[in-house]
C-alpha cells in the first residue's frame, strides 16, 4: 500500500519537535550564526527531545526500533527551525547510528548505552577531508593492518565538536574500501587544530581539521568487526539525513519569503499579487515536495531493505541538494535588498542551502 | 497509517498486463499512427474496451450497485486513483496517442460523474459498459477562451415551448471529439458535454454543462486538428447551430438563483481529480525517453557511476542522474495527490502541484533525452523524437503550466482568484 500519514508515535514525535524548532531553535538560529556558538541549553534541550534515543532498541539503552522514516520526519522538522542548531543535536548520532547499522554485536553493547543513556555528550565522527575530489567512496585518510592493530594515517576536515569529543569513528580507506574506526580520545597520534574551521556557514557547529599519523587501533575497533563493514548502509543515512535537513531548511527560506512577499507593497498591492513572485513561489512549494516525497521513499526503502535503497538515497540527496540552493536563492531574491541584509535570517538559509552538495558525513538519522 | 510506498498487489497485477498490452499492441503501431494521423487503432480500443468490460478497471464512473461488503473481511483501504494512475502512466509509456483513445468516457464521462444527479448518471453512463466500445468527450475551450473559461460564448437558451435548451456556439481541441460525434459502425453511440451560458451576465455562475448525444442535429464535426504529437487522438472542432437537447440534459441546477458557481465549480473539480491523472499519461512518455537513453547508452558502454559526488560525474552521467530525480519524485507526487483523493483527502494543492512538475518534468527528460542520444535522438528510425512531440502537451491540456502555477500560487498564499489574476 501507499501511504503518506505518519503513525501515531512519529506524530507525537513530530509535534514536540516542530515545537522546539520554533520556540527555541528559530529565535536562537541567528543570533547564534552571528555569535558563532549555540547555548548549550538549547542542544541538550533538543537532546532530550529523544529522537536518536527513540530509535534504539532497549537493549542498547534506547527505547525503540531505528527508523529512517522516522528519522528523517523529524530531521525536517527540526531543520526547519536551525540547520546549524539540528546538526549540533544530530551529532552523537554520528557516532551512534554507524555502529547500530552496522556495527557488531560487541560494539553495539560497549559503545551505544554511554552515549544514548547520558545528557548530550559530543560523541562524533570524522568523513570529509579537504580536498577538490573529495569522494566519501576514495578517501585519502588510509588505514593499515599491523599485528593486531590498524594504523591509521590521514587528515579530516570539518569534523563537529572534534575538540571535545569523548571518541570518534574515522573514516578511512583500507585497501580501497571505506571503513570506519573507533577512535577513543587521547590516543597517540591523533591531533585536533586548536582553531575551528571558518566556512561559509554553520557558525554556530564547531567543526575541526583532525589530523591522524600513524594512529594505532586494535583491531576490535573496526566498525563490524574483524570483517568490518560495508559503508553503503552508513552513506545512504547520512544522504537522506541530509536530504531531510534540506527540505526543513527550504521550508523555513520559502515560508519567510511567501509571509513577506504577501506583507509587502509594490505598485499599490502585494507583491505576492505579482505573477513574476507567485510563480516563483509556486514552483519552491512544488520542488520542495518533490524533494521530500523523494526522501521519504528512499527512507522507506532503507527500512524495509529494497535493492535500490542506496542508489535512491544518493538521488534523494542529490536532488534535495539542488532543491535547496534554489529555492534559499529565490527566497533571498523576494526579499530583495532585505533578503542580502543579515538582520534577516535568509540570506543564512541560502549559506545553509549551499552546503548539502558537499557536507556529507555531518548528519546521519 | 504510516508512511508506506509498497505498490499495491492489485496495481502490480495490472501493470504486468497492462506492459505486455503496451509493448505488445502500442509500441508496434506506435511509429504507423503518427504518421497516419487520424487512423483509428481498432484492435486497441476493442481489445480495451473487453478487457475493461471484463475487470471494470478504468471506469471512472461509479458501479450500478455497489457489492454487499462482507463484514468479516477486513476493509481494504480505495485505491481506486491510483490504480487509473498506474493504468495512464504504462498505457502512455506504450503510446501517449492511442491511450487517449482508450473508450470509456474520457473526460465528458468525468464531467457527468462530477455534476449529475444519480438519474442523470444512469441515463448517460451506463453505455460505457455495453457491448460496443463507446466515447464521450468535454468540449470546454472555445477559439477566444482557452484557460480563462469565464470567457466562453457559448449559450444556452430555454424554449419554454418545446422545453429544450437551444444551444449556439463553438468548441475546439476537443478530445475524442470525432469518436463521440461521428457515427462509426463499430462504436456505441457517444455524446459530448458541452460548456455554455445560461446567463452571460452572471459569469461563471451562469456556466452550465449540457449533454448532446452524437446525431443530434447542429451539432458537426468541422475539422480535424494536425497536430505536433499525440496524433493517433483526433482533436476536433465542433460546431453547434440551433441545437436542441431535451431539459433534463443541463448538468446541475437549470437556474441562476443566486451568484453561484457552483455547477462550474464542479467542472473544475472534475479537474483536480484528473490532474493528476494526466500528470501520470505525461511521465509515462518521460520514463520511455529515459529508458531508451539508458539502454543506449549501455548498448555503446557508458555507463552512469551513482553516487559519486557531483564535481566528479561526467555531463552524460549528471544529465541521467536528474532526469531520474526528475522522473521519480514527479512520480511521487502524483502518487501522493491520487492517494488523497482515494482517501477523500481534499488534494486541489497537490493535484495542481503534481501537474506542475509533470509538465516540466516530461518537456525537460524528452527534450535532453532526444539532444543526448544526437543524430539518434532526432531520427525518425526511432520513437524518442516522437516522444519529444507527444511530450510537449503535458504542458498544455487540462490546465497550462502557468495556469497550475497560478493555481498552487493561489493555494499557498491563500489568495482568491481575485487577488492573484
Amino acid at each position: 500500500m501507499y501511504s503518506f500519514e505518519p503513525n501515531e508515535e512519529q506524530k507525537m514525535l513530530l509535534e514536540a519537535v516542530g515545537r522546539y524548532a520554533e520556540n527555541d531553535l528559530r529565535p536562537a538560529g541567528h543570533d547564534a550564526e552571528e555569535e558563532g556558538t549555540m547555548p548549550e541549553k538549547i542542544v541538550s534541550k533538543g537532546w532530550e527531545l529523544g529522537v536518536l534515543q527513540a530509535s534504539v532498541p532497549e537493549e542498547y539503552g534506547g527505547f525503540g526500533d531505528r527508523s529512517a522514516v522516522t528519522g528523517v520526519l523529524a530531521a525536517e522538522e527540526m531543520a526547519y527551525g536551525d540547520l546549524a542548531g539540528t546538526l549540533a543535536v544530530n551529532v552523537p548520532s554520528l557516532f551512534v547510528t554507524p555502529i547500530l547499522l552496522v556495527g557488531s554485536e560487541e560494539q553495539k553493547k560497549e559503545y551505544i548505552p554511554p552515549v544514548i543513556e547520558m545528557d548530550w555528550l559530543p560523541y562524533t565522527a570524522a568523513l570529509i577531508e579537504y580536498a577538490l575530489d573529495f569522494d566519501p567512496l576514495e578517501l585519502k585518510t588510509t588505514a593499515k593492518e599491523s599485528g593486531d592493530s590498524y594504523i591509521l594515517d590521514g587528515e579530516k576536515a570539518f569534523v563537529p565538536y572534534a575538540k571535545d569529543a569523548e571518541a570518534m569513528i574515522v573514516y578511512a580507506s583500507l585497501g580501497g574500501d571505506t571503513q570506519g574506526f573507533i577512535v577513543p580520545k587521547g590516543v597517540a597520534g591523533l591531533s585536533v587544530k586548536d582553531e575551528a574551521e571558518k566556512l561559509m556557514s554553520l557558525n554556530a557547529l564547531p567543526t575541526y581539521r583532525v589530523k591522524l599519523e600513524g594512529v594505532k587501533i586494535p583491531k576490535a575497533n573496526r566498525l563490524g568487526g574483524e570483517d568490518g563493514h560495508d559503508f553503503q548502509p552508513v552513506l545512504a543515512a547520512m544522504r537522506v539525513g541530509l536530504a531531510a535537513m534540506a527540505v526543513g531548511v527550504a521550508k523555513a527560506a520559502f515560508e519567510y519569503s511567501r509571509d513577506y512577499a504577501k506583507e509587502r507593497e509594490v505598485f499599490g498591492v502585494k507583491v505576492a499579487q505579482k505573477q513574476a513572485i507567485a510563480f516563483m513561489l509556486a514552483e519552491m512549494a512544488t520542488e520542495i515536495e518533490a524533494s521530500r516525497v523523494l526522501t521519504w521513499e528512499a527512507a522507506w526503502k532503507l527500512d524495509v531493505g529494497k535493492e535500490d535503497a542506496f542508489k535512491d538515497a544518493y538521488l534523494a540527496a542529490t536532488g534535495a541538494a539542488d532543491m535547496a540552493m534554489m529555492v534559499t536563492d529565490r527566497a533571498v531574491q523576494i526579499l530583495g535588498g532585505y533578503g542580502y541584509i543579515r538582520e534577516y535570517p535568509v540570506e543564512m538559509w541560502m549559506r545553509n542551502g549551499r552546503g548539502f552538495a558537499m557536507l556529507i558525513g555531518l548528519a546521519i538519522v | 497509517m504510516s508512511i508506506e510506498f509498497e505498490t499495491p498487489k492489485p496495481i502490480a497485477q495490472q501493470q504486468f498486463v497492462l506492459k505486455t498490452v503496451a509493448e505488445e499492441m502500442m509500441r508496434s503501431v506506435s511509429r504507423q499512427l503518427d504518421e497516419e494521423e487520424h487512423l483509428i487503432p481498432y484492435s486497441y480500443i476493442e481489445f480495451m474496451h473487453a478487457a475493461m468490460r471484463a475487470t471494470g478497471a478504468g471506469a471512472l464512473a461509479p458501479k450500478e450497485e455497489k457489492k454487499e461488503e462482507d463484514p468479516s473481511k477486513p476493509k481494504r483501504p480505495p485505491i481506486g486513483y491510483q490504480l487509473l494512475a498506474h493504468m495512464m502512466e504504462m498505457l502512455s509509456w506504450g503510446d501517449v496517442g492511442m491511450y487517449l483513445v482508450t473508450p470509456g468516457g474520457g473526460l465528458g464521462a468525468a464531467a457527468v460523474d462530477a455534476a449529475a444527479t444519480p438519474e442523470q448518471k444512469k441515463k448517460f453512463l451506463a453505455r460505457f459498459g455495453e457491448e460496443k466500445p463507446t466515447f464521450a468527450a468535454m468540449c470546454m475551450t472555445e477559439p477566444g477562451a482557452g484557460s480563462d473559461t469565464s470567457a466562453i460564448k457559448t449559450t444556452a437558451v430555454l424554449d419554454e415551448k418545446t422545453n429544450e435548451w437551444v444551444i449556439n456556439g463553438e468548441k475546439i481541441f476537443v478530445t475524442a471529439g470525432h469518436k463521440s460525434m461521428v457515427a462509426d459502425e463499430q462504436f456505441g453511440k457517444g455524446f459530448i458535454v458541452v460548456w455554455a451560458s445560461i446567463d452571460p451576465s452572471a459569469g461563471r455562475a451562469g456556466m452550465r454543462g449540457f449533454v448532446i448525444e452524437a446525431g443530434t442535429p447542429g451539432a458537426t464535426v468541422t475539422k480535424l486538428e494536425h497536430k505536433l504529437g499525440i496524433r493517433a487522438s483526433d482533436t476536433a472542432s465542433i460546431s453547434l447551430v440551433d441545437v436542441r437537447v431535451p431539459f433534463e440534459n443541463v448538468l446541475g441546477s437549470p437556474t441562476v438563483e443566486k451568484k453561484t458557481e457552483k455547477g462550474f465549480k464542479k467542472a473544475m473539480a472534475t479537474f483536480d481529480a484528473t490532474r493528476p491523472l494526466v500528470a501520470a499519461t505525461g511521465l509515462g512518455v518521460a520514463r520511455a525517453a529515459l529508458e531508451f537513453v539508458k539502454e543506449k547508452l549501455e548498448e555503446n558502454g557508458i555507463e552512469v557511476r551513482y553516487g559519486l559526488p557531483r564535481n566528479k560525474l561526467t555531463n552524460i552521467e549528471r544529465e541521467v542522474i536528474d532526469m531520474e530525480i526528475m522522473l521519480r519524485s514527479g512520480w511521487l507526487m502524483i502518487i501522493k495527490a491520487v492517494w488523497m483523493a482515494d482517501n477523500r483527502k481534499p488534494n486541489a494543492l497537490e493535484s495542481s502541484m503534481s501537474k506542475v512538475k509533470a509538465g516540466d518534468v516530461t518537456t525537460k527528460i524528452t527534450q535532453k533525452a532526444v539532444e543526448l542520444m544526437g543524430p539518434l535522438g532526432y531520427s525518425r528510425e526511432f520513437l524518442l523524437e516522437k516522444w519529444f512531440r507527444d511530450a510537449k502537451i503535458t504542458d498544455i491540456y487540462e490546465g497550462t503550466g502557468q495556469i497550475n502555477r497560478l493555481i498552487v500560487a493561489r493555494q499557498i498564499l491563500g489568495y482568491s482568484g481575485r487577488e492573484l489574476r
